[in-house]
């Protein structure tokens, strides 16, 4: 089986076999038919859905209003400006948002009768911001607060909104904690137990590591989700970039605008995604030795 | 037999019914097989003996196409199963396989274990699958566990289960990947006895096994494992009684003390 040749250390070195050449070949050709199919159907699909787009009725129109190289261009840099908002609202609001929504999973899932209260505060957090619209809790930071005139209390509004969604998204964000925590096999606490771990050991180093590597795409989501949800602080005024470009919208009767700030978000948000997805991938092969 | 199994024709009865030759198989830099050949011909029973990393499992996962081979040639039942153009699961409609870790699924009870490949893979209706699976199970003293969860059974039970969830379809081909080493002792009987009588009735079985006694009692052919080939192979007398190789002795008077 063609394994006659030696290497340069005398051992035997390992050539493939006719059969096996045949396979590879039989294999690349699988693979490229599989390419064909792909590349053909999704160039068909897409040209067909532009055509479909093109030739309807209102497309003139359509086109007119949303799809304006001049008013593109025109607004471009405004849009740029507001959006630099919704990022500084991101990235401040998303490690908050994992630290609450960590803590609030963990307190939940402690059994100590000490932390009765932290329990009961912690569920009913979960309860309340989940099921309140997280435009009204925007709008209620945003305007309550500093309505109260508390000393000591931020008037800002870029700061009172982050918070507002801080708070709506780490609920979310606990839920998925707590799933990703409950989804670990008893039998790892078992095992983490019977080494004498604590119960906060074992939630630090076994149940924890697997449980974020678990719900790290539904994280995404959330996390994705959030960054798109930094447009709701226009509900108070805030200028950012879809306030900008409805602003922009109002005062020329064009909604190309709206096309670009729809532009700088998914910019962001593909790679990121993309990221995630490539560093679990990483994670995975690494823990199968392949 | 209720279901229709296709037979074999006349002139590849004498064949063998599983046969590989110069299999290959690595990881990166680490080759598992190296130009291994096996043959097992039907009602066979063949034990795969060997230390730790001498490729046992990943054999059996070869023969199933669980893995994909680097090189060598899988036939089953006369025909090339590792060409790139044969569906797996064609193949393992035929073959059984049951793991070391017994690998129930955890969400369902024993019976639906037992019942899920025969209903979904084979047609089988659900009435009768059932009854084939609760008679299987009532047979190896597990009738009362048809309803509980994988989860709330001891080892021995499990593994057993995963037995009976592999024979539920009627594989022509069972593989069993070293099924006692998570098991004490005591236990061990429990599952071994399961296998003697499949054994008996006549099954095709290739195992993974570190149980040299039973090895000895139920093969008809013993494989001595080692650099990822069978250096050494024949039937359980003559190798366990005056084995050739040097190497395995070696690994007999090991696993002896």
């Amino acid at each position: 089986m063609g394994l006659d040749k030696l290497d340069h250390r005398g051992q035997r070195k390992w050539v493939p076999s006719e059969r096996e050449l045949e396979r590879q070949a039989v294999r690349r050709r699988l693979k490229l038919q599989q390419i064909v199919i792909a590349t053909v159907v999704t160039v068909v699909v897409t040209v067909g859905v532009g055509l479909l787009v093109v030739s309807s009725p209102g497309w003139d129109r359509v086109r007119d209003y949303f799809l304006s190289w001049s008013h593109a261009r025109d607004s471009f840099a405004a849009i740029a400006e507001g959006f630099w908002i919704n990022i500084r609202i991101f990235l401040i609001a998303e490690p908050c948002v994992l630290i609450l929504g960590a803590l609030v999973a963990i307190t939940r899932q402690t059994t100590s009768p000490w932390l009765a209260p932290l329990r009961f505060l912690a569920t009913g957090y979960t309860d309340l911001f989940r099921g309140v619209p997280s435009i009204l809790v925007v709008v209620i930071c945003g305007i309550g607060i500093p309505a109260l005139g508390l000393a000591g209390v931020t008037n800002s509004l870029f700061w009172l909104t982050t918070f507002a969604l801080v708070l709506c998204y780490g609920a979310y964000v606990a839920e998925v904690f707590r799933a990703g925590i409950l989804s670990i096999h008893p039998t790892q606490v078992a095992s983490a137990e019977a080494l004498a771990l604590t119960h906060t050991q074992t939630m630090r180093f076994v149940v924890l590591p697997q449980a974020v590597r678990r719900v790290v795409p539904p994280l995404m989501n959330d996390l994705v989700s959030l960054q798109k949800d930094t447009a709701l602080i226009s509900a108070v005024g805030v200028f950012e970039a879809l306030r900008t470009a409805q602003d922009y919208q109002g005062y020329n009767f064009n909604g190309t605008p709206l096309l670009v700030a729809a532009a700088y978000f998914l910019i962001v948000a593909v790679p990121l995604t993309r990221l995630t997805d490539w560093l679990m991938r990483r994670q995975i092969e690494k823990e199968q030795g392949r | 037999m209720t279901e229709p199994m296709s037979e074999p024709t006349p002139a590849l009865v004498a064949s063998p019914l599983l046969e590989a030759k110069g299999l290959r198989k690595a990881y990166r830099d680490r080759v598992v097989l190296d130009d291994l050949d096996l043959s097992v011909a039907e009602h066979d029973v063949v034990c795969l003996i060997g230390a730790s990393g001498s490729g046992k499992s990943t054999l059996l996962r070869c023969l199933n196409l669980l893995e994909t081979i680097d090189d060598g040639i899988i036939t089953f039942d006369g025909r090339e199963i590792s060409d790139p153009l044969v569906d797996p699961r064609s193949v393992r409609r035929e073959v059984g396989m049951v793991f070391q870790a017994y690998n129930l699924f955890p969400h369902l009870s024993v019976l639906d274990n037992c019942t899920l490949a025969q209903v979904r893979v084979h047609g089988v209706r659900p009435d009768e699958a059932a009854d084939r699976a609760r008679t299987l199970l009532a047979r190896f003293g597990l009738a009362d566990k048809a309803d509980a969860h994988p989860d709330a059974l001891s080892g021995g039970q499990q593994q057993r289960v995963a037995l009976v969830r592999a024979m539920c379809t009627r594989p022509r081909l069972l593989l069993l990947d070293e099924i006692t080493a998570a098991l004490d002792p005591e236990l061990v009987g429990e599952v071994l006895e399961i296998v003697r009588a499949e054994a008996e009735a006549g099954t095709t079985l290739v195992l993974a096994t570190h149980e040299m006694s039973f090895a000895r009692e139920i093969a008809t052919k013993v494989c001595f494992l080692d650099g990822g080939r069978v250096l050494e192979q024949g039937p359980p007398e003559q190798l366990f009684g005056d084995p050739v190789e040097e190497r395995t002795r070696a690994f007999l008077a090991r696993v002896r003390s």
